[in-house]
């Protein structure tokens, strides 16, 4: 239990932080917001008095303490644009966004524990190098490199199985969604494939490696009960903290998929946000993506904590 | 009762000559060199050096001016990688394309290593508070993808109302104080582990200041962690760079770079893919041949 709440806590007070550099970020050079919604023509007195209802000219400190009290409720505030709350478009893109990487979750994470652990299994052999030189090759490819790539290949332009183009979805069927969605998804999976790979790799083999694999061994247990029981129980612990912190890097990757695939998630959002310079926007996405990654992580560490005993007695001296 | 210390931890061994430093670098480079991984990695990327360094020189079309004749041409003999929207030599864009980002790149790279380990080696060697303060401030930026924080700055730092258009200095100080924190992390680990060996003891009862005994006897123990680091934030400032580029934090039309290409000829992708993929290509080759030289540098050093 203690261990869980100095989780919390520490993430907690990271994520205070990174609501105060984003904030201080956001607020440093905007300029004028009365300036930007009223326009070049507006009077300055005008500017002044919308500057004044919306608190602009108080301190900083006030200003955040207010901002940050509104968004724990989930108030984000309005856009500067039209004034419509900033949860409004929001709250769709994140689903949109958390449901793409869902999708790629799901295509790549039994294909890459399977390919690691078939690499330790046949360690030094061709099959090893083979997996381990393609994962860490596609880990470093940025995603929407490998989306313009996989496009060429299995997109309108030759093979024609699947759309270039996501587009919102409105309405769509699931199996539409998935269709238009195969594509960013395979890209995302790819660059994640070689992370989760070499972790299961690594894993494997040092539960291979362990005393109380040979002791199994030779306590005369078939192959496959000491591979399913003993090595890879403990083997693909560590694997699991690394697919949750790969959330974090996944939603990176998001930002350009999105982009390519004209898909509307939060990326893309926080794109277009920054793009006409909709502050309250833009802070919201970058919070919301720190507490997707928040959220995340701890899932993973008390996921693991919870599986291995070991873990969760050695962290509470 | 104390026993008197017999062997000294790190005493020079009977015969110098063996191991001393001088050669274990010269053994250690040797191994770097002769590796085929490194070999393939470093002849990628002095291809791409040498392209984005000769410029319009090693083109054989102008990448800016084109034709303007028939645009969307096939590859063909004449133009290996076909011409794009505008009639212009994708083969031409895409060799003077590398010039954008390893404009950036490597000075990024340089910028955040060199302040990350400097911020490394004072929180591994004084603990305490400051290390606590920069832990906690490493974990809330690491907490939001890179790219998606430095749209924020890149675009707090945009003073003008629309467009973005973003200089390499500012891309190269961004991207290097981003990377900052994480090296600063590794370094910090490395220190850690030399901190309490008797070559630092030794040094504090002599009466060292600090920054002597951090710069002239932690440091050098230190460099390998280093130079992994270094190599391993140049593929991923590689990344990063081409990322912005991509999304519109970079160099704007008519410039060649290649993710600003794929950006701006994915929607004619169906009609031209390779005005599309062949800057993908580029940018992949660039960013495996530099990761394929870091997996070699740290096997090496970590043996």
């Amino acid at each position: 239990m203690r261990y869980v709440a100095q989780r919390i806590a520490l993430g907690l007070i990271s994520l205070l932080l990174l609501s105060m550099m984003v904030y201080a970020a956001a607020q440093v050079l905007p300029g004028n917001p009365g300036r930007i919604v009223l326009g070049r023509e507006a009077p300055p007195s005008a500017v002044a008095q919308y500057n004044h209802k919306l608190g602009f000219d108080r301190p900083l400190p006030v200003r955040y303490a207010t901002w940050l009290g509104h968004a724990v409720r989930g108030d984000f505030g309005a856009n500067y644009t039209d004034g419509r709350p900033v949860t409004d478009d929001l709250v769709p893109a994140l689903k949109r966004s958390l449901f793409l990487a869902l999708f790629a979750f799901v295509l790549c994470i039994p294909i890459s524990i399977l390919a690691g652990v078939i690499a330790a299994l046949r360690r030094g052999k061709p099959a090893d190098r083979a997996i381990t030189i393609t994962g860490l090759s596609l880990a470093v490819i940025p995603e929407f490199v490998l989306g313009a790539i996989l496009v060429t290949i299995l997109g309108p332009a030759a093979l024609n199985v699947f759309p270039g183009i996501a587009g919102t979805l409105v309405d769509a069927s699931f199996w539409t969604k998935l269709d238009s969605l195969f594509l960013p998804a395979l890209a995302l999976a790819l660059v994640l494939f070689g992370y989760i790979a070499r972790m299961a790799r690594a894993g494997t083999m040092e539960a291979l490696d362990a005393d109380f694999t040979r002791t199994a061994m030779l306590k005369g247990l078939r192959r496959r009960d000491v591979l399913a029981r003993h090595v890879l129980r403990n083997g693909l612990l560590p694997t699991i903290a690394v697919i949750s912190t790969q959330v974090g890097y996944l939603f990176g990757g998001i930002v350009a998929i999105e982009k390519l695939f004209g898909y509307p998630g939060i990326g893309f959002l926080t794109l277009t946000s920054a793009q006409i310079k909709n502050f309250p926007m833009l802070l919201a996405c970058v919070l919301v993506l720190g507490i997707v990654y928040f959220v995340a992580t701890l899932t993973g560490d008390l996921l693991i904590a919870a599986l291995n005993p070991r873990v969760r007695l050695a962290r509470q001296d | 009762m104390p026993q008197l210390p017999v062997v000294v931890e790190g005493a020079p061994p009977l015969s110098p000559a063996l191991d001393s430093p001088h050669r274990i670098r010269r053994e250690t480079l040797r191994q770097i060199v002769r590796s085929p991984t490194f070999i393939v990695g470093a002849i990628v990327t002095l291809f791409w050096i040498v392209c984005a360094v000769g410029g319009t020189h090693v083109a054989p079309y102008d990448p800016i001016n084109g034709s303007f004749a028939p645009s969307y041409a096939h590859p063909a003999w004449a133009h290996p990688f076909g011409m794009d929207r505008v009639g212009r030599d994708v083969f031409s864009r895409v060799l003077v394309g590398s010039r954008s980002v390893l404009e950036v790149a490597p000075a990024a790279t340089l910028l955040g290593v060199g302040l990350g380990s400097f911020i490394g080696l004072v929180m591994g060697f004084f603990g305490g508070w400051v290390d606590n303060v920069i832990g906690r401030i490493v974990d809330a930026v690491l907490a939001v993808p890179f790219i998606v924080l430095a749209i924020l700055v890149l675009t707090a730092l945009s003073a003008g109302a629309e467009g973005i258009s973003v200089s390499s200095l500012k891309l190269i100080l961004v991207i290097g104080i981003a990377f900052t924190p994480i090296v600063a992390r590794t370094v910090r680990s490395a220190v850690l582990a030399e901190r309490d060996l008797d070559y630092v003891q030794a040094a504090r009862l002599r009466g060292e200041h600090a920054p002597y005994i951090m710069l002239a006897e932690i440091l050098p123990n230190v460099m390998g962690p280093i130079i992994v680091e270094a190599t391993v934030r140049l593929g991923y400032a590689v990344f990063a760079v081409a990322t912005l580029a991509f999304v519109g934090y970079g160099p704007q039309p008519p410039s060649p770079d290649w993710g600003l290409q794929i950006a701006d000829q994915y929607a004619d992708v169906t009609l031209a893919w390779w005005a599309v993929v062949f800057p993908a290509i580029a940018i992949a080759s660039l960013v495996v041949a530099i990761n394929l030289i870091a997996d070699t540098v740290q096997q090496v050093l970590d043996q």
